[in-house]
């Protein structure tokens, strides 16, 4: 690692006046990511501005069927926070999933989303729920700020504080874990809401990241149940293969994890 | 056995220090004035180095110097080597490439160490390393073995033409190809054998430091042999003649084979500590063991066996490629030829065997052993033929096994090995039974049921051990020895220190080789201390590896222990006034046999110190020591089966059973050897389903972390259900034959017979990953649909 000099910031505000302070500064949520990025001797900040002490970006609140999670929550109090589990089970069983325990008391939803990691897992679910990204300066759809391979529709500077959504009737997650690293090999999740609306989002497969896929959705919006997803036709162009499996075969687990997605 | 003794579930003494976070291993030894080395390293898989700029390194903060290959070489520094000479069929010996501490001209792999900087901290030498510039000339490379031998391929060493090492044959082939003309049924298969990256807990480290006043050098390093390490040190890198080096492997954390080797890093930071006068250490990162720690395996195979038509074996023709990587490490050259094919015969009585075997340079990291070292790809090979065969011919694998087991001991193979014991059909029913082998059918009917594919597989594995007998191995082309030493010194308290040429890096060695003395004499385990690991306290030992340390290495403690025994019962005799005849050790008392007469232990040790009244003649003391060379391998057998389910929609596979019968002679701590099997088969579960090295066709390292390097973890193994029915090896005193590598050896075949066997298709190579299976299904489903 190179030499870094760390802040800890007390506010929001705090953190945006050290940051554009600093020549190379970069957020440090969780650090899953970042650490070991800067321990590689592949990334090296100027400084680290530590979100962890500003107690506003940390909670979830539940409030009928509208759910906010603090950008700074981690994945183990996503997991077992019971009152989401009541309204949403799927978002907290996704958040259980992630990697092993270490990584779950120490990564946040915030660092998740801003890194965008073609395989994480909270892409697809906020995806597919249609949440809204709160950041210090907007509102950002889900659909509009996953914007590619590790990239986002943040700006330099802006910092996640929150998202939103509101808990769909019914909706699942499945993923098939890469067998060495545990992230995504593919995931999907699946949602359909008061309204009918069927959105069905896929991590860890795209060459672009995470996507939403119309030929389930048509399908799922139609008949709710794994023989719709059967009679869909999953094509593997713009599906990523690497050494771990080629696009076929994503293909094919697009299938079936949405059906493990509906059990 | 006494509650302490051979065959006692004794905990294990080690573990104390181990579970407290007080194990001392290299990394946590810190000398005076330390200063830190890192390594520049190639990230060309193939290329001319033609210039390196140091220039700003040397001007840094905390940099002590930065030293290169020329330097190296221009100080005497001899070339790495490989301490076993294979000669091609022709007679001509082998093409070795020079492979220099820190590479002066050429690199060879993404990895190879190009320049060395010594700096105060780690923190500084790392800096100055990223700021050495070095020039390079890109060159092709090639990877994989085949197509290294391929015409116009990137030539990777100049001497050795076409990247051909040698071209190694065992066996009659013109026999084999008689019997096999002749066959009812032929058998034919191509087999890859993956490599496989070591991956022990504790990576490699070194801490070299001169002491300029006596010319002395001490090296505390991660080795399984530092006898070995120091041997060849003085004698072949001219660091230091051996009575100025002393070489410590203090805790060692794993090696799995991969500690064996003298590495580039470990020479250059003894010439370090040399030019800069300081004691320099260095410490392997993860990514760095990834890409320099010798690799395993990595053959390329085909292979024929032929049946009479009562299902007898008639001969079994071997061709493979070995890939060697870019340089020959250590024992390299042995690990492809006379570690595996001598194991060709497997458990069975086959008349006719030949295999021959081209070992190849490539632009990747060095292979060389790696836990099995040869026999688990010769028991892959065997194993996975003689169940393609048994489908093949319509009949149950466990009987065309049983049809052809070796029954008779000893038996001579016709390569090379003379198997001593065994009962190979008790193994394999103890398996079967286990197993519930009969109700097999019912269970796959069932679990078809739940639209899940499931399969059994067998393997029936033997392997050679307890290496070596020194002349056997020197006939065949080894630069050293392979007995062991011992030396057993009883206290004039009567407490005892053992010193072991053997080294103990996770295997338990005091506690076991303390249950050994402790059944000898009737003393408590407190009261012995093993030692080992450090060439200024035990004279001499060839280390662990193969199996060998309890075969060979407890061999010598035997040994020893006789003759501390014959001296006790000496000054017994005098002091007692009785024939030493008379006398028995038991219960840590010397006593004359039906009487209760009788000397306590440490009044015979007290004895033999004062020397106020021993025989006429004796000298004073009670210390001795004992080589042992062994007569013959050991051949720890047995039968695994492992039964597997498959989910068709995915190719996720699950290990629903896996059980081991295992013939390992003599057993001194059953728990510790059901831990050495629990690890061996989680190993063998790794390189059957999860493990593989991946180089990209520059050379490039794609599995160069644990992102993608799939370990075996808790949850890709069942709960093992492991069985013993043992015959005594007749060839060391306490019929022992090995257990250490028996795991990794197994397994592989026994689930891949399992997993093609769910999956109606033969055609699979390792590590069977979910795509893999899926996509071997939809082949067959394909193939169905055409026929
Ligand atoms: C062993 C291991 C296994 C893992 N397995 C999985 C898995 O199975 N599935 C999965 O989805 N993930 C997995 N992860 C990733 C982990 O879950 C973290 O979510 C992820 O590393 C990022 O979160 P973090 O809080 O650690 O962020 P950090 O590492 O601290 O930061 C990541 C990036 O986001 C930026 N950032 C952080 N917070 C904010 C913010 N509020 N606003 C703007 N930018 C911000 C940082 O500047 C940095 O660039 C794994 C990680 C490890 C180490």
């Amino acid at each position: 690692m190179y030499d870094v000099t760390y802040h800890r910031a007390t506010s929001v505000d705090d953190a945006v006046a050290r940051l554009s302070a600093a020549s190379e500064g970069q957020l440090l949520a969780g650090g899953q990511t970042l650490l070991p990025t800067m321990k590689h001797r592949l990334a090296a900040p100027s400084d680290l501005i530590d979100l962890r002490g500003i107690a506003d970006l940390v909670g979830v609140r539940v409030s009928g069927r509208s759910v906010t999670i603090g950008a700074m929550t981690t994945h183990a109090a996503v997991a077992g926070n019971a009152e989401l589990a009541k309204v949403c089970p799927a978002i907290v069983k996704l958040a259980g999933g992630i990697g092993d325990p270490a990584v779950r008391h120490q990564g946040t939803i915030g660092g998740s989303i801003a890194n965008n990691d073609p395989a994480a897992d909270y892409p697809a679910g906020l995806m597919a729920l249609g949440a809204t990204i709160h950041t210090n300066r907007r509102e950002i759809a889900a659909d509009d700020f996953f914007t590619g391979l590790f990239s986002t529709a943040l700006d330099e500077g802006e910092i996640v504080t929150a998202v939103s959504f509101d808990a769909p009737e019914t909706c699942g997650y499945a993923k098939f874990p890469n067998p060495a690293s545990r992230y995504a090999m593919t995931g999907v999740f699946v949602a359909k809401g008061g309204d009918g609306v069927v959105r069905v989002a896929v991590t860890g497969a795209g060459s672009d990241g995470v996507f939403r896929h119309e030929g389930l959705e048509q399908a799922l919006s139609k008949d709710w149940s794994s023989a719709a997803v059967d009679g869909v036709s999953v094509s593997a162009d713009g599906l990523m293969s690497d050494i771990h499996c080629d696009a076929a075969y994503r293909a094919n687990l697009i299938k079936a994890m949405a059906k493990r997605a509906l059990a | 056995m006494t509650e302490q003794g051979i065959g006692a579930r004794v905990l294990r003494k080690e573990d104390k220090r181990f579970i407290t976070g007080k194990g001392r291993y290299t990394d946590d030894i810190r000398n005076e004035r330390q200063a830190y080395a890192a390594f520049v390293r190639s990230p060309h898989a193939h290329a001319k180095v033609t210039g390196i700029d140091s220039a700003e390194a040397e001007k840094m903060d905390g940099v002590i110097a930065v030293l290169n290959g020329k330097q190296l070489t221009g100080d005497g520094i001899g070339n790495l080597i490989c301490g076993w000479a294979v000669n091609s069929k022709d007679g001509s010996p082998m093409n070795m490439g020079a492979w220099s501490a820190l590479a002066t001209d050429k690199v060879r792999y993404v990895g190879d160490a190009v320049v060395l900087v010594v700096a105060e901290t780690q923190a500084a030498a790392r800096a100055a390393a990223e700021a050495v510039v070095v020039d390079y000339e890109e060159l092709p490379a090639v990877v994989h073995a085949v197509d290294a031998l391929k015409d116009g391929a990137p030539q990777v060493h100049e001497n050795a033409p076409g990247n051909l090492i040698f071209d190694w044959g065992i066996g009659e082939e013109a026999a084999v190809d008689k019997a096999l003309s002749g066959a009812a049924h032929v058998t034919e298969l191509e087999i890859v054998n993956n490599r496989l990256s070591p991956n022990p807990m504790e990576p490699r480290s070194a801490i070299a430091t001169y002491d300029e006043a006596e010319d002395h050098y001490t090296l505390y390093t991660t080795s399984q042999n530092p006898h070995v390490a120091r041997l060849v040190l003085s004698a072949f890198y001219q660091v230091a003649p051996e009575h100025k080096l002393r070489v410590i492997a203090p805790d060692v954390g794993g090696g799995f084979g991969s500690k064996i080797y003298i590495y580039p890093e470990e020479i250059a930071c003894l010439w370090a500590s040399m030019k800069t006068k300081r004691s320099v250490k260095w410490t392997s990162s993860r990514s760095e063991a990834f890409l320099t720690d010798a690799h395993g395996r990595d053959h390329v195979s085909t292979a024929r066996i032929g049946f009479d038509e009562n299902n007898r074996i008639v001969g079994l023709k071997v061709d493979t490629v070995a890939n060697l990587g870019a340089y020959m490490s250590l024992f390299s050259s042995a690990v492809p030829t006379y570690l595996y094919a001598t194991l060709l015969s497997g458990q069975y009585d086959i008349a006719n065997i030949y295999c021959n075997v081209r070992t190849v340079y490539t632009n990747t990291a060095p292979v060389d052993a790696y836990r099995g070292a040869g026999r688990p790809e010769a028991c892959f090979l065997v194993e996975r033929i003689m169940e393609t065969a048994a489908r093949e011919l319509g009949v149950d694998p466990s009987e065309l096994r049983r049809a052809n087991f070796i029954k008779a001991f000893p038996h001579q193979t016709p390569v090379i090995m003379t198997y001593d014991a065994g009962d190979f059909a008790a193994n394999l029913d103890q398996a079967l039974e286990a197993a519930d082998y009969k109700g097999f059918p019912a269970r796959r009917e069932e679990a078809a049921k739940r639209g899940k594919l499931r399969g059994i597989g067998l393997a029936s594995y033997i392997e050679a051990c307890g290496i070596a007998p020194s002349a056997a191995v020197g006939s065949l082309g080894a630069g050293v020895g392979l007995w062991e030493s011992a030396e057993v010194r009883v206290n004039p308290v009567g407490t005892i220190e053992v010193l072991t040429g053997s080294h103990s890096h996770g295997q338990g060695h005091e506690t076991t080789f303390a249950q050994v003395v402790a059944e000898r004499f009737g003393l408590p385990i407190e009261n012995i201390q093993i030692v080992h690991g450090d060439t200024d306290k035990v004279q001499f030992g060839m280390g662990t590896y193969g199996s060998r340390s309890g075969p060979v290495g407890l061999s010598a403690i035997v040994k020893a222990l006789d003759k501390v025994e014959a001296k006790v019962k000496k000054i017994a005799a005098h002091v007692l006034e009785v024939s030493e005849d008379d006398l028995v050790v038991e219960n840590g008392e010397v006593k004359v046999a039906g009487t209760d007469r009788a000397m306590a232990w440490h009044e015979v040790g007290l004895a033999a110190y004062t020397a106020h009244n021993l025989p006429a003649g004796m000298e004073p003391g009670l210390k001795e020591g004992a080589f042992y060379d062994p007569e013959n391998f050991t051949f720890p057998a047995g039968t695994y089966v492992c039964e597997v389910e498959v989910d068709p929609e995915t190719g996720e596979t699950k290990i629903i059973q896996f059980v081991a019968s295992d013939d390992f002679g003599t057993i001194i701590n059953p728990m510790i050897v059901e831990g050495q099997v629990h690890g061996g088969i989680a190993q063998g579960v790794g390189q059957a389903m999860l493990e593989t090295v991946v180089y990209d066709e520059e050379g490039q390292l794609l599995s160069a972390s644990y992102m993608d390097y799939t370990m075996p973890r808790a949850d890709n193994v069942p709960s093992f259900v492991i069985h013993h029915h043992s015959t005594k090896s007749p060839s060391n005193p306490l019929g022992m034959k090995g257990c250490g590598e028996a795991g990794a050896i197994g397994t592989p075949p026994a689930v891949i017979n399992a997993i093609t066997d769910a999956i109606g298709n033969n055609d699979l190579q390792m590590p069977a990953t979910p795509p893999r299976v899926w996509a071997a299904l939809q082949a067959a489903s394909t193939k169905i649909a055409a026929e």
